[in-house]
């Protein structure tokens, strides 16, 4: 290894090593101060974690998180802000619950048809503040915002008038998803190659999907000519449209396909574990989403680790009620994660920056430390 | 018909915002004949949407400050949120008026840590401003399981919901003027009520706290526009490079407009807390994102932001006061308002393809107002939003945000 990687390897690590030991620091004094005792719970949480059972709650709810984030990242990665994943996920949610009994496939088909219509849906509802940015000029920041509060309120009327479950006269909420499109488990695949999960632990299928997801997003993003105009277009947007990059498309298909990535997490829950939407939908999922995104640093493999993460800490907070300790303290944990770690992560970024500029600046002989490099090549300068 | 426009945009703010507001009323008053919905222009109305307009003018002036320095403040629901959990915690104690006190400083420390993360670390303000959103409800969460649960004289705090504040805020109205302005109100005399009903909501049965928020307007124009500190503040929004070569510090400034900043919305959040004598978790809704949203439809200007927030709210009191059947007339108002619009491209030679799309709005709009009996109270709720949505639309040709905002700024920097 040589000495380049091993400085990118341990600029990489520090970040979320400090922001861990911040986070850590502050809600064990939170604790401390409120007159409980952190080394418990820790304790608690760690052994709640460690159990089979919590590892497939947590993968199983991880796997749509990490795909909302990966929408939320790919927007991102144009600085493009998609604070309506909320809405494109809330209505993908509910359209695909209410058409998928409208209809009836063989299995695979079937589950494919749902998760066409709940991505075409998020996409839809995307390509509002998509279209709105690109003639009007309106933020989408804004327009987002605003379509939140209005994919609320449509998907209330249409549940209550249109989508809801007749047989059922007392509560709002669709009919369940017909067998034929929900996903599998993986349990019996686990037998098969000699793993066996505890009788109520059902792994959902929707892991591997999430995977391939990620890796579908590596191969867009890092491997194709749309991913390159895309960051491009994030990091220089001048740039960008100098080389002819059509920035008005790029805005359009971006945000549609954000929104398309939080339609299709809507179905990691709705044909697993919640067969029906209804009031206790995972509906705060995207939200957390743009955190997961930020923690991950809008790449999947950073996501990956985040959302697996963000979910550990959740679900390891429920091991406190046994101690009598209030579980919000997960939420205090994870919020200053969050915040330690975008500081953190500014803070080597800039620390790293500016040892590249001293380090290129000494290996250019001629320039001083700090000027500019020398404008005329030198036989030192090009074999550097 | 340009002519006119720009003779429009040329008035200063106060006599622009005037103008507006006269013909905007005229048109509810015609509307209201129209539809036989007199409470679309009633003084309760009125009363009802000022009311209703102060935590949002207060979460949009904290906005302005904060923007017009440079610095974009998407946390502003956050810091609400800290807002609401202080004013309760200080009125549950110490009353009302501590519970204001309260809520100022819970936005404060929000302000700070936006500061300390935006300006002292240099981090990206929107992501800042998210990760405050996501940590104060946390925040407020942990704090209640600590300190409201079972508190109160009856042991009505829960983990989202606090005790009660024992007193409510006093409430004032101008003796002589209020009855009479009442007078002519109920007479539903067209255009003069509506005036009345106008005048009626500023001088009858107001929240002291209300009339704080409302002081807080013109108290911003002189603060922004008349003082040193202010042109010093603007012109970091603008240039930040210019300004340090003048002297100003320009992270100190910044430092303490995000502490006005966030004292504003939580004063935001505090009203809302003193409003119904307890905090309750959630209680903001998103009125920080509104505020925000009123400040770009008020082009960062104190009076257009005031006039967005009277806006929204005017939307949001017509849902929660009366119902469904003046929201119905709104549909008439808005669907009038498109077609003149549309008639206003036509004639002044612009673009066709957004008058088309105009007059086929306003078409739908009044089939809609002509077919439908009552509205569904959900497309009630979505109403102010769509609104919004459509403002903003059309109004962000003329949008002109101070130049540095988003960007970072570190010291010494060049450009």
């Amino acid at each position: 290894m040589t000495h380049a990687t091993v400085l990118k390897i341990r600029s990489a690590l520090l970040a979320p090593a400090i922001a861990i030991v911040v986070s850590v620091v502050v809600s064990a004094f939170a604790l401390q101060v409120s007159g409980h005792s952190s080394v418990a719970a820790l304790r608690a949480m760690f052994n709640y974690v460690t159990t089979t059972d919590s590892l497939v709650s947590i993968l199983n709810r991880a796997a749509p998180l990490y795909v909302v984030s990966l929408g939320v990242a790919i927007g991102f990665k144009m600085n493009l802000f998609n604070i309506g994943a909320d809405g494109q996920y809330r209505l993908a949610a509910l359209m695909a619950a209410g058409a998928s009994s409208t209809f009836s496939l063989p299995r695979p088909f079937h589950i494919l048809a749902v998760m066409l219509i709940a991505t075409a849906v998020g996409a839809a509802w995307a390509a509002i503040p998509g279209v709105l940015k690109v003639t009007r000029n309106v933020n989408e920041v804004v327009s987002t915002i605003m379509l939140n509060f209005v994919a609320t309120g449509i998907s209330a009327y249409l549940l209550i008038n249109y989508m809801r479950n007749e047989s059922q006269p007392n509560v709002a909420e669709t009919k369940s998803v017909p067998k034929s499109a929900r996903l599998p488990s993986l349990n019996g695949l686990l037998e098969d190659i000699g793993i066996h999960l505890p009788r109520l632990a059902v792994l959902n299928s929707f892991l591997p999907i999430a995977i391939v997801v990620g890796i579908l997003f590596y191969i867009l993003v890092w491997r194709t000519r749309f991913g390159f105009d895309l960051r491009v277009t994030g990091t220089n947007p001048a740039a960008a449209k100098t080389s002819g990059v059509n920035a008005k498309a790029m805005i359009v298909k971006t945000i549609m396909i954000s929104g398309g990535l939080a339609g299709l997490a809507a179905t990691g829950f709705l044909l697993t574990d919640f067969t029906k939407y209804n009031e206790t939908f995972p509906l705060g999922l995207p939200f957390t989403g743009i955190a997961v995104a930020l923690l991950g640093r809008n790449h999947p493999g950073g996501i990956a680790v985040a959302a697996f993460a963000w979910m550990s800490v959740e679900t390891a907070s429920r091991g406190l009620l046994d101690e009598k300790i209030p579980p919000e303290i997960s939420k205090i944990l994870l919020g200053t994660l969050l915040i330690s770690s975008v500081i953190s992560f500014e803070v080597v970024r800039r620390r790293t920056l500016t040892q590249a500029i001293r380090q290129a600046a000494s290996a250019t002989p001629g320039a001083h430390s700090g000027g500019l490099p020398p404008t005329e090549p030198t036989p030192a300068g090009a074999t550097a | 018909m340009n002519n006119l426009s720009a003779r429009f945009f040329a008035l200063s703010p106060v006599k622009r915002a005037l103008v507006a507001t006269g013909l905007g009323l005229l048109a509810l008053a015609i509307t209201r004949v129209i539809a036989g919905a007199d409470d679309l222009t009633s003084g309760n109305t009125l009363i009802a949407t000022i009311a209703a307009a102060a935590p949002i003018i207060a979460v949009a002036l904290g906005g302005l400050y904060s923007e017009r320095s440079g610095v974009a403040n998407i946390g502003l629901e956050g810091m609400m949120v800290l807002g609401t959990w202080f004013a309760a915690f200080a009125g549950w104690h110490w009353g009302p008026w501590a519970a204001l006190v309260g809520g100022a400083f819970g936005g404060l420390l929000g302000g700070l840590l936006h500061a300390l993360a935006t300006v002292t670390f240099g981090v990206d303000q929107i992501i800042s401003g998210v990760a405050i959103n996501f940590i104060a409800p946390g925040v407020a969460r942990f704090l209640s399981s600590e300190l409201f649960v079972g508190k109160g004289a009856n042991g009505e705090g829960t983990i989202s919901g606090s005790p009660n504040i024992k007193h409510a805020m006093g409430r004032f109205k101008v003796p002589g003027l209020a009855g009479w302005l009442k007078t002519i109100d109920n007479k539903r005399w067209f255009f003069i009520s509506d005036l009345a009903a106008v005048l009626r909501a500023f001088v009858d049965n107001m929240a002291w706290s209300t009339l704080i928020i409302l002081l807080l307007i013109p108290i911003s124009i002189y603060v922004l526009w008349r003082t040193p500190f202010g042109l010093r503040l603007r012109s970091i929004g603008e240039k930040p490079s210019a300004a340090e070569s003048l002297g100003v510090a320009v992270y100190r400034m910044k430092y303490i407009s995000l502490a006005i900043s966030g004292s504003l919305a939580g004063l935001g959040g505090a009203w809302l807390v003193v409003n119904v004598r307890q905090y309750n978790e959630g209680q903001t809704a998103g009125r920080g994102f509104l505020g925000l949203a009123a400040l770009i439809f008020g082009n960062w200007q104190p009076i257009g932001v005031a006039l967005g927030a009277l806006l929204f709210s005017y939307g949001l009191s017509l849902q929660e006061t009366i119902g469904s059947k003046p929201i119905k007339a709104l549909y008439l108002f808005i669907a009038g308002a498109f077609l003149a619009l549309c008639l206003f491209m036509v004639f002044g030679r612009r673009s066709k393809r957004a008058a088309l799309g105009l007059a086929i709005s306003a078409a739908g709009l009044f089939t809609f107002y002509v077919n439908t009996e009552k509205v569904a109270s959900q497309i009630v709720y979505v109403t102010p939003y769509v609104i919004v949505l459509i403002v903003i639309t059309f109004a962000s040709k003329h949008s002109r945000p101070p130049a540095a905002v988003g960007v970072p700024w570190r010291r010494g920097q060049s450009t």
